[in-house]
């Protein structure tokens, strides 16, 4: 040991499982310089980072385009898989059911969600499957290069003029129906909220939905259209300020019930929404669906955590599944022994 | 056609003078959703219990209740358990096919109908026997509304009456068959014995069907292949189970959820399983390959229109090597064609399955044993190479009763392939995912959720270097696609080897696989008995092919491949992979109808073409 104090040079800042913010790292991103998915990427690896989550337990699950190509962006040490165009949430089924320790997160965009993969979203938000899933939401198909997606806004307009006159869908109020249990819409370029949400979302278990308006800056951010930056800056209704308190952090402020929503998630930490709308209850499903509608009624983008039920079963709980991940079951408890093939023949003579 | 044919149709012709022990076709026409189910297994039971080998064959419409069904048994002392062209005894309960039924039967076979029916005008050449079914069933069913499902148990009594089937076979059979269900069973041998004593009574024995006690089914089992295919992937230790539900493959995991609830719920009451009933089949396959992935024994099962519906996928799994099961209980196509219908058309699209170069591995039984065997050697293979692998069973062995010896415990251990844990990774420091460390061209995966640094890889559709990350290169592209090929032609020494039955004198061989199988053994001795042809057997069990399928076409002048398609997808599959000038030795025996293969049909054509 040495006995003349020298200064050490400054220890990276560690998280409470001793793991420093590159720890959480992935690859060089190979998407446009601005565009809103690079932002969504950073703020999951500051979640993931102060959260404390063993990378090794995520799984990081994604279909085809370009927002599918940035869990390659974001936690190297996790595994992942870039699956086929909007099949991302079966995929991420099978692997969930065949190890239930693992963490999923699903990243998809507006397309492989809204358009080609809408049967499985549908049916995803149904199971509440313990998963993250986030729609990263631009409006268009960018790796295509800038037709229109089902979530685009009706008289948005394209690059080339072309205006849409079909009307969006909202994969929010069609989660929040279809029985997600934590639904909320956030937008790239809205650090805090977004933060906030992430950590959140990643506290609950249950299917949680994160829409996240992020804008195209090739192909859809120009004047006219209803995904970019400047119109969000316009447009953006946030329901709520969003703070949230993590489990294992014993720091507490006082906060004001009258205007202050308190849910308390799963593993015990707690999300706080400080009602900028006064009279929303992010608890009672009906609520949210009719006020989206409004919203759209309106032309506001509305932001916030629209339904959290923290303690509806997951699909997981319906199961009745063993605690141990199936994958890793050792062969004498998945092959019966002699004496069951001996009942099972006798029963067929 | 020859004397020999004429002088074997004429077998029906016998008047009962002769008497013909142990070798009829037995066929009930009915409708669906009339209980007859339930007396054609009584029967089928019955004359096993006898000791007689026997197979039941149920031929249904695609509709729940109301339109024709025929079910025919088959009892035949030398084994043979085929379906036979020729009905020697039919039990017409179905007004609407009745008359037709009763047109295309060969003459001096016997008709045993409901007495309104009035069949016996119809031909002269025919036996019948006329039995008044709704007065007997008053007289032993008083509730009204359950006479439509007992009255189908009084042809049972009757028959047994006819052929000499042992009542007490038949009681055994009918409380088999109600299991805890006393009262409906009680109601149901009433019902038996009502038809028995009204034949005691009132029916005269003019035909020359008899069935006697032989030793030839102790021991064995009756079960179909769906339900073999169960207890096979449940005992090959299957965890993750998804499913869209499409005739003929949904008994297959129905039943499998009844085994997986008595056999794999632990002492605290936790499944060892997860079986999920998907949205359709693209979701059912994309849960198989996502727990594949992560490490699960998964399959799903489906016919060829999920197959159709999972190719994009079946890609994915290719060239990503992800581990998965499928099992195809193979209708008739194309579209929706004859889903109640057996086929085996699905083979040379399942192969190549999906777009851009893809080739998977095909297990093919041809008995329920198989079905039962081949689910553990599918599940091994499919880790081991890491790859889906088909089971390409089909509708006559799923949905049939078969009869077999019980089930051998597999003695297979369950082989998980090359995965690396965080011990290995610990030693090695790192590893590439699609490295071919070993030469057989299959790299070293590791589970998502393994506690090590360097266990984390990209897993992707996309072109792929060897360490799992991005690339367009050319070099590379070519390089992982022969890598891929290589363990397919290192699974050619793995999977399940042809049967081959050869004399090494015959200059004629048949190839066959699945069900063709039962047809092709009766046919061979009808080609010796009849024709003195002699023919050498090889019974194909898996793609790719193995060397011995090779070396039996090399040893033969002329080889029949037979199989229940069109366009002779096998035939063609070995032409690709044989020497061109092999080719012209080998020739098409199809047949595309949907009913299960008979041997007199494989025996004509085979003699047609051979010129005789």
């Amino acid at each position: 040991m040495a006995t003349t104090p020298t200064t050490p040079p400054p220890a990276p800042k560690t998280n409470r499982i001793g793991l420093a913010v590159l720890d959480y790292k992935g690859g060089r991103t190979t998407l446009c310089a601005g565009c809103g998915h690079n932002a969504i990427s950073e703020r999951i690896i500051d979640a993931m980072f102060e959260m404390g989550v063993t990378p090794e337990r995520v799984v990081k699950m994604s279909g085809i385009g370009c927002s599918s190509k940035s869990p390659a962006y974001f936690m190297s040490r996790s595994h992942s898989f870039n699956s086929v165009h909007g099949r991302m949430p079966s995929v991420t089924t099978g692997a969930v059911l065949a190890n239930r320790d693992l963490m999923a997160l699903g990243v998809s965009g507006d397309g492989d969600s809204a358009s080609i993969g809408i049967g499985q979203f549908v049916h995803l938000m149904r199971r509440n499957l313990p998963m993250i899933y986030i729609i990263e939401d631009n409006g268009v198909y960018g790796l295509t290069k800038g037709q229109f997606s089902a979530t685009a806004d009706v008289g948005s307009k394209l690059k080339t003029g072309v205006i849409n006159d079909l009307p969006p869908i909202d994969t929010c109020a069609m989660a929040i129906e279809l029985g997600a249990t934590f639904v909320a819409r956030s937008f790239s370029g809205d650090k805090k909220q977004l933060h906030a949400m992430l950590k959140a979302a990643i506290s609950h278990k249950g299917t949680v939905l994160l829409d996240v308006i992020s804008p195209c800056v090739t192909f859809n951010d120009h004047d006219g259209s209803t995904k970019s930056y400047k119109y969000m800056k316009d447009h953006e209704e946030p329901l709520q300020d969003i703070n949230f308190v993590p489990h294992f952090e014993e720091i507490d402020v006082d906060y004001d019930a009258g205007t202050t929503l308190e849910v308390t998630m799963h593993d015990g930490s707690r999300l706080r929404l400080h009602k900028l709308e006064a009279g929303y209850d992010p608890t009672n499903r009906i609520e949210a669906i009719t006020r989206l509608h409004d919203a759209h009624e309106k032309g506001e983008v509305l932001t916030g955590v629209f339904y959290v039920n923290p303690k509806a079963p997951s699909f997981i709980d319906l199961l009745n599944m063993t605690d141990q991940p199936l994958a890793t079951l050792p062969d004498s408890v998945v092959r019966p022994g002699r004496e069951a093939l001996e009942q099972c023949m006798e029963e067929l003579r | 056609m020859s004397t020999i044919d004429v002088a074997l149709n004429d077998a029906a012709g016998r008047t009962g003078h002769q008497p013909i022990v142990n070798d009829m076709s037995l066929q009930v026409a009915t409708v669906n959703g009339s209980g007859s189910q339930s007396s054609n297994t009584v029967l089928l039971r019955s004359i096993f219990q006898m000791g007689v080998p026997v197979s039941g064959k149920n031929l249904f419409p695609s509709n729940i209740a109301g339109l024709p069904t025929w079910y025919t048994i088959r009892a035949n002392k030398d084994g043979y358990i085929a379906r036979k062209k020729e009905i020697d005894f039919l039990v017409a309960m179905n007004a609407e096919t009745a008359q037709d039924d009763v047109k295309s039967l060969a003459a001096g076979a016997s008709v045993l109908y409901d007495e309104p029916l009035n069949l016996s005008a119809l031909r002269s050449d025919l036996i019948f026997y006329a039995v008044p079914y709704d007065k007997i069933v008053a007289t032993v069913c008083p509730e009204a509304k359950l006479r439509k499902l007992v009255k189908n148990m009084i042809y049972v009594g009757v028959v047994a009456k006819l052929l000499d089937i042992d009542m007490g076979e038949v009681e055994k059979a009918i409380r088999k068959q109600f299991a805890t269900k006393v009262k409906a069973a009680n109601l149901n041998l009433a019902a038996a014995k009502a038809g028995f004593d009204y034949a005691v009574a009132n029916l005269t024995k003019q035909d020359p069907f008899h069935i006697t006690r032989m030793e030839k089914t102790q021991g064995k089992i009756i079960i179909d292949g769906n339900s073999a295919a169960a207890l096979g992937c449940m005992f090959a230790g299957v965890t993750v189970v998804t499913w869209y539900p499409i005739t003929p493959s949904s008994s297959l995991v129905e039943t499998l959820i009844d085994y997986m609830k008595e056999h794999r719920v632990g002492p605290d009451g936790k499944a060892t399983f997860a079986i999920v009933q998907a949205e359709d089949e693209l979701a059912a396959i994309g849960m198989v390959i996502g727990a594949g992935w992560a490490g699960a024994r998964s399959m799903t099962a489906t016919a060829g229109p999920g197959i159709s519906l999972m190719a994009e996928f079946a890609g994915l799994a290719y060239y990503a090597e992800v581990p998965g099961v499928i099992w195809d209980i193979q209708r008739v196509g194309p579209s929706t064609g004859l889903p109640t219908r057996t086929s085996q058309g699905d083979i040379l699209s399942t192969a190549f399955l999906s777009h851009g170069d893809t080739k998977n591995i095909l297990l093919i039984p041809s008995s329920v044993s198989e079905c039962f065997s081949m689910a553990t050697d599918a599940f091994n293979l499919a880790e081991q190479f890491q790859t889906l692998v088909f089971v390409m069973s089909d509708l006559d062995l799923g949905m049939n009763n078969w009869m077999s010896d019980p089930f051998d415990y597999p003695e297979t251990p369950i082989n998980r392939g090359k995965v690396l844990n965080k011990a290995d990774l610990e030693k090695a420091g790192t590893f590439a995912r699609y490295k071919d460390v070993d030469g057989d061209g299959v790299g070293y995966r590791t589970l998502p959720g393994t506690e090590h640094p360097a266990a984390a890889y990209f897993t992707r559709g996309s072109g792929h270097n060897e360490r799992s990350q991005y690339s367009e290169r050319p070099d590379d592209f070519e390089r992982n696609m022969e890598r891929i090929n290589r363990k397919f032609e290192t699974a050619r020494s793995c999977v399940p080897r042809p049967e081959v039955v050869s004399t090494g004198k015959s200059k004629i061989g048949i190839i066959a696989y699945g069900t063709s199988h039962w047809a092709i053994v009766e046919s061979r001795d009808q080609l010796h008995k009849e024709y003195k042809v002699e023919t050498d057997y090889l019974r194909l069990r898996a793609y790719p092919f193995t060397r011995e399928v090779h070396e039996f076409i090399e040893k033969h002048d002329r080889v029949y491949v037979v199989e229940q398609n069109r366009d002779a997808q096998m035939l063609s599959m070995l032409k690709l992979d044989i020497k061109a000038e092999l080719t012209p030795r080998l020739r098409a025996v199809s047949h595309i109808h949907g009913l299960p293969l008979d041997a007199r049909s494989v025996t004509d054509e085979i003699m047609t073409m051979e010129g005789k």
